[in-house]
This record gives structure tokens, sequence and C-alpha cells, in this order.
């Protein structure tokens, strides 16, 4: 115990150098450490930066500002478009084979196919197999199980049920998870913010963050519009009725017109010319038919062919643009637009265009978002809550300091060394591990300074019971840290079991407590048990005192 | 330095304490008793966490009372308003918590509707008063907080059986016992704590909960690790005249760690900030009640249990 081997003290320079060189940069302020070329909008490492760690913990939400928001996935809506698409497929497959089913419809979780005539169920299964194939995984190959489950009803010898598999519906949720994130990325990009994180959060949800933005409701409107567009051509010689609820023949749909008080209606063809992944490009523009800005946008080879041949096709009627069940434009086509770019105007504030513009880039959402958590911190109560964290640190920090000194004098001095070696490389820690300082984490740390000291304050009162034993003044250190060892462990265990469950379980700024906490309980053994007793071994060896000061 | 004056505090200290149990143990009953009455009559003032709702933290000028903002929040017709200021603020600016129950409807037409409900507060709250800031708002929609509400309890329930478990592998499961015991007491007087002072419960008062059940552990632990050795050491002495030598031998730490511990919440307690307040308290608290119970419970309960000597056989 008494004894540290060259490696041993090597190991432990190693361990306290890494330390402070990741904490380091936390006390220096960033033009010192970076070249920030604001024009540019680069920043490198300046001069010793380069060779040294450079980087500074990663501030949570609570501490910086900024917003964060829960998105929950809707994902019935996702299996019943599932379930409807093949339901459509399994008509089309049918039509083809000349096999005319009485009906096809989404009942439950299934398609129940009712066919006329029961003699063709076998051969109706057989064609509707083809729209069998094994499941499609994330990574893009083919999965072991098929992505139906289709059977014949064994009770309705005209009916065949096809179901979504388990592993289909998993692959689907997979899917329209990334999609949506990638989506969402893209939006949040449009913002101009910096350092967004967009996760998913659980089975079913998207976690978005953005360090700064003190509105939440521009993101939740950002995010929590799906942006499904599509192109329409009206149909005029159908009323829609005063309220929008007239009866439609098949094959139209009947939307409110946006930005009309009393809300206007018109009926279109339900059939999509065009939707929004034809789209390249959107701006915000002018045109000299509207005041104000408008939505310029621009068609891809092929949406270009097909809007040419509607335009020249069905001169003098009106088309409408369709985004998410509202017609936000609907202009009579006054000759044909041949080049593939077109405008979407009236009524558009810039602030409204730029919307709009950020969502067509971006495109649509595979399935509608809602907001189910939200927490704002304006960046001024985060800075108040650093600079009151850090001082309740200094003066918690100074108080143990105290104390320590005051009980313990000279051991209290190696014990509180030790202390200040632990917040570093609770600091260090942080910052080299990329995990992120919360507000509850600083809770963490002013806690773990209260309680590190522990570990010390077991190890000295072992050894003055020690030295009261009669025993000379290194025999007490060597039978002092051998015997504190298993009380320190058991102890630290314990609290190490709890903050691993806090971090596993716990969420938000609460899972930033654990961390501080579970580093915390690491590096107060280490500073405890191998560093103060270096401290005292080497006062040992320089002073060699007739008895112990405790 | 010569001026240590740990000196003067003897290493070993001979106060009766296992001799007194009975008034200890007769004490924490009634402690006991009175937090599940106190639960159960009044109840927990949970917070926005677990309640689910909307919530702002806005910083007004020293003029300001709950009252005014009460009125502004209840002409939204939004539900009961709940205003709750901040205490320990070293400022002249006051800083209050006002927040809305969640709004009524179904799934995510609730949840747009609570969203409404948070953009509707701010503006009437910033309308109404010239001087007010809005410094953060929070929206938890029911679900969530119904799953916070599993998680947070989920936690100490995991982390407690943890430990047990812990214990039962380094102790033997007599001493397990005497720890479950002694843990749950301090769950049960933190949870009656809250129920007194009706400070707000949220997922924080959780954190430090799962913390107190470290830290009395912790304590637990070093005083049982004392009882084992203390057992082998002295194989003639009676059960019950070990237990309060080992509390004595081991009484000098307990008391400086507790000190040292207590320094730094109180230092967070009172400069913190507002978050962290209930954090800081439930903490206070609980250093508190995690020592005594570690002393007065976990230890004398050992002689109900009958630990076992090593070499000896159960008879």
């Amino acid at each position: 115990m008494l004894y540290f081997g060259r490696w041993k003290l090597l190991a432990i320079f190693v361990v306290i150098l890494a330390g402070v060189l990741y904490s380091l940069p936390n006390f220096v302020p960033e033009d010192v450490r970076y070249e920030i070329d604001e024009a540019a909008g680069t920043s490198e490492p300046r001069g010793i930066w380069r060779f040294i760690p450079s980087s500074t913990v990663n501030l949570g939400l609570d501490l910086q500002g900024g917003s964060h928001i829960a998105f929950q996935v809707d994902m019935d809506e996702v299996r019943t478009a599932q379930l409807e698409g093949l339901a459509a497929d399994a008509r089309q497959t049918l039509r083809n084979e000349q096999l005319l089913p009485r009906s096809v419809a989404v009942i439950g979780e299934e398609v129940v196919v009712l066919l006329i005539r029961e003699e063709q169920r076998d051969q109706a299964f057989e064609s509707l197999r083809q729209l069998n194939g094994p499941v499609t995984t994330v990574s893009g190959q083919p999965g072991l199980a098929q992505m139906y489950d289709m059977r014949r009803d064994p009770d309705d010898p005209g009916a065949i049920r096809i179901g979504v598999t388990d592993e289909q519906f998993e692959a689907i949720k997979e899917r329209t998870l990334r999609q949506s994130i990638t989506v969402i990325r893209r939006r949040i990009d449009g913002l101009g913010t910096t350092d967004p994180t967009i996760a998913r959060s659980g089975d079913d949800r998207i976690l978005v963050q953005v360090p700064g933005a003190e509105d939440p409701q521009q993101i939740i409107d950002l995010v929590g519009t799906q942006a499904a567009l599509s192109f329409h051509l009206v149909d005029n010689t159908v009323d829609p009725g005063p309220n929008g609820q007239a009866r439609v023949p098949p094959g139209r749909t009947i939307y409110p017109v946006a930005n009309t008080q009393p809300v206007q209606y018109l009926a279109v063809e339900t059939r999509q010319l065009l939707t929004g992944e034809n789209l390249t490009s959107a701006n915000v523009t002018t045109h000299p038919s509207y005041t104000g800005p408008v939505v310029g946008f621009r068609l891809d080879t092929q949406g270009a062919l097909v809007f040419g041949d509607i335009t020249t096709n069905n001169r003098g009627r009106q088309f409408a643009i369709v985004l998410d069940d509202e017609i936000i434009t609907a202009p009579r086509i006054n000759e044909p637009i041949l080049g593939g770019s077109g405008v979407i105007g009236g009524g558009y504030t810039y602030d409204t265009a730029s919307q709009l513009v950020i969502l067509l880039n971006a495109g649509a959402l595979p399935a509608t978002l809602t907001p189910v958590e939200q927490y704002t911190i304006s960046a001024s109560l985060g800075r108040d809550q650093i600079e009151s964290g850090k001082l309740a640190i200094m003066i918690g920090f100074a108080a143990v300091i105290v104390f320590m000194v005051v009980a313990y004098g000279v051991f209290g001095v190696f014990s509180v060394t030790a202390l200040l070696v632990n917040v570093v490389l609770i600091l260090g820690g942080l910052s080299g591990l990329g995990m992120t300082l919360t507000l509850p984490g600083i809770a963490g740390i002013i806690l773990t300074i209260g309680m590190a000291v522990d570990a010390n304050v077991l190890i000295f009162e072992r050894i003055r019971e020690e030295v009261q034993h009669g025993r000379t003044p290194a025999n007490a250190l060597q039978a002092g840290y051998e015997r504190a060892l298993a009380a320190i462990l058991d102890a630290n265990i314990t609290t190490f079991i709890a903050a691993a469950v806090l971090f596993m379980l716990g969420a938000g700024p609460v899972r930033g407590f654990a961390v501080t906490l579970g580093i915390g309980i690491v590096t107060s053994v280490f500073t405890a048990f191998v560093f103060s007793r270096l401290l005292a071994v080497l006062w040992l060896r320089g002073f060699k005192p007739k008895q112990l000061p405790i | 330095m010569t001026f240590a004056l740990i000196k003067y505090l003897p290493t070993t200290a001979n106060v009766p304490f296992i001799r007194g149990r009975m008034i200890a143990l007769g004490f924490s009953a009634l402690l006991i008793a009175f937090s599940l009455f106190e639960f159960a009559s009044v109840g927990i003032n949970f917070g926005i966490d677990f309640r689910g709702g909307i919530q702002t933290e806005v910083e007004t000028g020293a003029e300001t009372t709950t009252e005014d903002l009460r009125t502004v929040a209840a002409a939204l017709n939004l539900g009961e308003p709940r205003i709750q200021e901040a205490g320990n603020q070293l400022q002249e600016s006051r800083t209050f918590f006002v927040s809305l129950p969640l709004q009524p409807g179904e799934g995510n037409e609730a949840e747009l509707a609570n969203q409404a409900a948070r953009e509707a507060l701010e503006a009437a709250l910033t309308e109404n008063f010239a001087d007010l800031t809005v410094r953060g708002t929070t929206v938890i929609g029911g679900a969530v907080s119904q799953e916070l509400v599993v998680t947070g309890f989920t936690a100490i329930g995991v982390a407690l059986f943890l430990m047990l478990i812990y214990i039962w592998f380094r102790f033997e499961w007599q001493y397990s016992l005497g720890a479950i015991v002694a843990l749950i007491h301090d769950v049960i007087l933190t949870v009656g704590m809250f129920s007194v002072t009706q400070m707000t419960f949220d997922l924080a008062t959780v954190a430090a909960i799962l913390t107190i059940v470290g830290y009395s552990m912790n304590d637990t632990v070093v005083v049982y690790d004392r009882i084992r050795e203390n057992l082998r050491k002295y194989k003639k002495m009676p059960l019950s005249e070990v237990l309060n030598l080992s509390i004595n031998d081991t009484l000098s730490r307990t008391i400086l760690t507790s000190l040292t511990t207590l320094a730094a919440l109180i230092s967070l307690y009172m400069i913190g900030g507002a978050s962290l307040e209930g954090f800081a308290f439930a903490m206070i608290w609980g250093v508190l009640i995690g020592t005594y119970s570690s002393i007065f419970v976990a230890a004398p309960i050992l002689l109900f249990t009958e630990v076992q000597r090593e070499g000896t056989q159960p008879s």
C-alpha cells in the first residue's frame, strides 16, 4: 500500500494529465482556442490547441437555452395507409385478371376480398400471391419473413383475408421513422440554426432539440406539418355545397381553399397528376400577377412533361395545388406551361412564403407528427442557471475545504487536493466522453463534492484507530488504507447502482445527473484511494514524522 | 499543520445507541405512520412531469403577486391555474411558475390543444404585465406524463432491488433485510415530507430519492462492514454490544461525511436556482434521515434477524 512502482506512478500521472488536458478548454475563452472566421462560418483551432483537446463540455438545453420537443409519429395512420394501399393493389390485380370482386375492404387489421363467384377463389388467391414477397428490411436486404399473411377464409368460401405481418409492419415503422428524421433534419436546417439534434426516441417518437430556439411554435409548425403536396384538376361541374359537405361522384374530392373567409370549397379530381416528389426546388420570388411574395417551384423532367401535357390539353380549366388537404392555389390555365416551373401565389407574407419553401424543399413527411412533450428555456435563463450552478459549486467546494482542513489538518489538505483533481477529472471525463452537462448534472457535481470526501474520511478514521492501537505512522497508514478499501468499494458500488439505473431509465436532463454522479463516483474512488494515498506517502517519506497529526 | 480538530473527537465513542433502540424504532414507526397518513389524506403535489399540462417560468417585478398572475391565467378559461413562487432567489425580481392543467380531448387533439394553451398563456402573461419575461415553458402531454410516472417509480424499484442483491452477495441475507427496512423507511419519510410541505414532487425528486437511497445504503454498508469485522474480532461479545461498538467506531466518519455532504447541498439549495430547489431540499432531508436510519434502524434490525457469526451454526 505504501509502495508505488514506476509504472503505477506513470499511470497515475497519465490519468491526471489527461483529465487536466480535457478539462482545460473549459477555462479558456473560445476566441483564444479557435480562429473564428465569421464570414466563412468556420472555426479552426489555433496554436497549441491544434495538438491538445480543444472542445468544451456540451451544455444541455437547460444551460444554453433552446427548445426540446418530442413528436409522436402516428403509427396507426401508417398502418391504415399500408392496408389501404394493399387493398388498392389487390383490386387492381384482380381487375387485371378479370376476376371481379364483390368488394375489397379494410376491416380491422386486415384486407378482406369478397369474390362474386366462389369457384374463382383459388385462382384469385394465386394471382394475389404475386403481391407478396419477402420483407424489405431497412438495410435494403430481403428479410426472412413474408410481407403479407394471406389465407382463404375457412368460414366463408368466397373470402380471402390478407394481413400485414409483424415483420413487415416493423420494417415500415423503421422506414417511416428514418424518413421522418431525414425530412425533419432538412426542414430544421432550412431555419439556419446551429447544431440541432434530431433523433429517434423509443419506438415511435422523434426528439428535436434546437439550441437557441426560443419560440417552440416555429419548430412545431415546421415539423408538425406533413407537407403532402399534390396537383389536381378542378371539376367545376360538381357543386361542393356551402360547407363542402355535398355528396360527390366517385373520383372527386372536395377540399377547402386556404385563406378564404368564409371558407370556400372546390371539388377536384381525386387523381393526383403530380406530387411533391416531382418537385426539384422551390424559392421565394415575385410575380407580376401577384402583389407580395410568391413561391416559385421547378419540376423534374418527368413532372415537366406531365405538367406540359395537362396545361396544353386543359386550357381554360382550373387546376389546384393541394397541401395537406387544403387547396393553396387554384389558378386558371391560360396557356401551356412547358418549362416545368410555376408559382404559387396569393396572400403570402415573406415569412409564410419562406416557411412553405422550406417545407417544399424538404419534402413530405411519411406520417403525421404531434408534439407530445416540449420544453423551452430562454438563453438568459440558461446563462443564469450556469452562473448559479458555478457559484453553488464554488461555495460548496469552499465549505468542504474549510471543513476538511479544520478537521484533519495536513491530511485534510491531501483530501482537498484529491477533491480538486476529482472535479478536474469529472470535467475532463464529460468533455472527453462527449457527455452533456445539464443543470441536474451540476447538482450531481456538487453532490459528488460533498460525498467524495467520504472515502478519505473512512481512510483517515481507520488511520486514527490504528494510531491509537500504537502503530507507527507508516504502519498505521498502511493498515488504514488496506482496511478501508472494502467499505469504500461497497459504499460506492451501491451509489453507482443508483446512478446506473437513473441513467438507463431516466429521461432528459435527469440523465445528466446520473452521468455526473456516475463519473464522480469512479473518479472519487480513484482520487481518494490512489491519489491522496500517493500524497500521504510522499509526505511520509519527505517529513518522516514521529507521529501522525490526526 | 497541527490544528487537526479531529483529535478532539474520540475514536471510540461510547454512546448507547442500541439500548435506545426501542425508542428509536418507536419514533420511526410513528413517523412512518404519520407520513403514510399525510400521503393518504393530503397527497403529493406532483410536478408538471407527472401531472402533465402546461407550465411557464416567469420573472416579474417585485410587486407582482400570486393573485395577479392567477387572475390573468384564470381568465383564459383553460382550467384551474396553479401559481407557485420559487423561494430562494437572491434577486430583486420574483420568479413564479404558472401552470395550467392538461387540456381535454382525444389523443393528438389534446396534444395540440396543450400547445395552443401554452401560446395563449404566454401571450396573456406578457400582455398583462409590462415587466414580465417568460423564461421557460414546458408542455407535457397526457401519455408522456403517465410514462414518466411509470419510469420514475420503476427506477426506484429497480434500484432498490439491485442494491439488495448486491448486499446479499456481499453480506448475508440478514443484512439485506436490515438494509431494505432502512431504505423503505427513508423513502416513506421522504414521501411524507413532500406531503407535509407540499413541495413539488417531480422527476428531479425521483432522482433525489434514488440518490438518498444510494447515500443511505452507503452509510448502512459502512456500519455493516464494521459489524461484520467486529463479529469476527470479538467472538464472545454479545451481539447487541458488537452492534453498539460498531456504530460508535464509525460514528465520527458518519458525522463528518454527513456534514460535508450537507454543506455542499445547502450551498446548492441556497444558490442553485429555482429548478434545483426541490431536488436540494429532498437531498438535505434524505441525508439527515439516511444517516439516522443507518444508525437507528439498519443496525438494530440485525438484533431481530439474528445475524450469524462465522463458524457458528444456526441454532
